[in-house]
């Protein structure tokens, strides 16, 4: 059993510099590893390409990054939701690569998964295909699309043990495990850190094999974005 | 003329027993709510989660639970959650059997646009593009013309479009029409609609052949 446990978020990016390519977790802010993007804005590394399907609000998740034009590139395939996102963008301060949601799941699963491209039908014929490659199958045209990967993967899970293991609660799971298995190196925080053999291997999301650090937040805000309620009849 | 509440009551008429039906965001959500007796269908929302119910009670809400519209939302007996590319892998497989979205225009080709607007709105194509691309059955729910009121049913669309040949069938406030290869076919008019009217609203192809009967809602 290997340990992976590091002390705190400013522990878990050691190594994290300007330039480098992250992905990060988490579905417009529900999973997104919160503990993370405040030790980045705090270490105040710049330049960086970020992996993710969102790109937060104006102040939280990576709207923070933002904010401190820290980012020099999103690659995201919904952007919605953040007015200094698109002033960046507009005034082309920041770069932006959208790309279909699924092609992004599947170009972060395939990056860890040794496959370094894939054909999909999404996107053909549209933007997204510009000076990519057309190949029919089955009687219908795809697009090649090639793996991604990070120098350094962010995930967060609900509970993790110390060897890495991985659960995630809800729709919180989302992009997390295939980004998890696409980083050279992957930070995992978790809002439980328990010890080996405290969670049941059979319900294990993403297998320690795939986490290098983790380490327990400190605290979790989870901001709701769109509050939606019924009421008692 | 219908409103955004009758379109969805008349798309959620095309629902059939047994189907896994993703909704997106806008009309097509409110498609949920008109669900026939005796019909039991289960909601994929694409950021991982099947067997979506309804939005919570005040106080029950839970930041770990939203569909694809960020939208706080519960989950039924028998639902499942699952990260984003297994999500996907439902789509671009076609175990979904239906879907259902809005647009900002429609080609009497079946091609879509719903995702930018050059220069003014870019806000991404989250999951539309890989939806369009895969669904054997999309539905297209949308008003008939634009705020402008210009028509959003055309020859060709002129926004950057979202997929290629894909749409069967569109649900408007006006008219029900099928995709075909001579263009859309007028198959329904709604309550209080006629046929010279639906004509003038449409700026693409429309097939009119016989009789075309009122919708029952």
């Amino acid at each position: 059993m290997i340990n992976k446990v590091v002390g705190n978020a400013d522990e878990a990016i050691d190594g994290i510099k300007d330039n480098m390519t992250l992905m990060l977790g988490g579905f417009g802010l529900c999973g997104i590893p919160e503990n993370s993007i405040g030790a980045l804005v705090k270490l105040g590394v710049t330049g960086l390409t970020c992996i993710s399907n969102n790109a937060g609000v104006d102040d939280f998740g990576l709207g923070l990054l933002l904010q401190g034009r820290q980012i020099k590139k999103m690659v995201s395939s919904y952007v919605g939701e953040n007015d200094e996102f698109e002033r960046q963008m507009l005034s082309g301060e920041l770069e932006v690569d959208l790309i279909p949601q699924g092609s992004l799941a599947e170009r972060c699963r395939a990056g860890g998964a040794g496959i370094p491209a894939f054909f999909t039908p999404a996107g053909y014929g549209t933007e997204v295909a510009e000076g990519k490659e057309v190949r029919e199958f089955n009687g219908k045209p795809h697009i090649l699309e090639s793996a991604l990967t990070a120098d350094f993967a962010i995930v967060k899970a609900w509970k993790g043990d110390t060897s890495g293991n991985l659960i995630y609660k809800g729709t919180a799971r989302n992009f997390n495990p295939p980004m998890a298995m696409a980083g050279k190196i992957t930070i995992a925080e978790v809002e439980e850190l328990v010890e080996p053999g405290e969670l049941d291997p059979n319900f294990i999301h993403t297998p320690g094999i795939f986490v290098q650090r983790i380490f327990q937040g400190e605290k979790y805000e989870k901001r709701i974005e769109q509050r939606t309620v019924r009421t008692r009849s | 003329m219908l409103d955004k509440n009758g379109i969805a009551k008349r798309i959620a008429q095309e629902l059939r027993d047994g189907w896994y039906v993703n909704l997106g965001i806008g009309i097509p959500t409110l498609v949920a709510n008109y669900i026939p007796e005796g019909i039991s269908v289960e909601f994929q929302s694409e950021n991982g989660l099947l067997g979506m119910g309804p939005f919570p009670y005040e106080g029950e809400e839970d930041a770990d639970m939203i569909n694809a519209g960020k939208q706080t939302v519960t989950t039924l007996p028998g639902a499942s959650i699952f990260d984003s590319s297994t999500s996907f892998t439902m789509i671009r497989g076609q175990h979904v059997q239906l879907t259902v979205l809005g647009a900002m225009e429609v080609a009497d080709n079946g091609d879509i646009a719903n995702w930018k607007i050059p220069g003014k709105m870019v806000k991404g194509m989250g999951g539309a593009m890989d939806l369009v691309a895969s669904a054997e059955n999309i539905i297209v729910a949308m008003m008939h013309a634009n705020k402008a009121g210009e028509s959003k049913l055309l020859t060709e669309c002129t926004l950057p479009i979202t997929g290629v040949q894909c749409v069967k069938k569109v649900v408007t406030n006006l008219a029900v029409l099928d995709i075909t290869s001579e263009g859309f076919r007028l198959l329904e008019r709604a309550p209080g609609v006629s046929v010279e009217e639906i004509k003038n609203a449409t700026a693409g192809r429309l097939i009119v052949g016989g009789e075309i009967p009122e919708m029952h809602l």
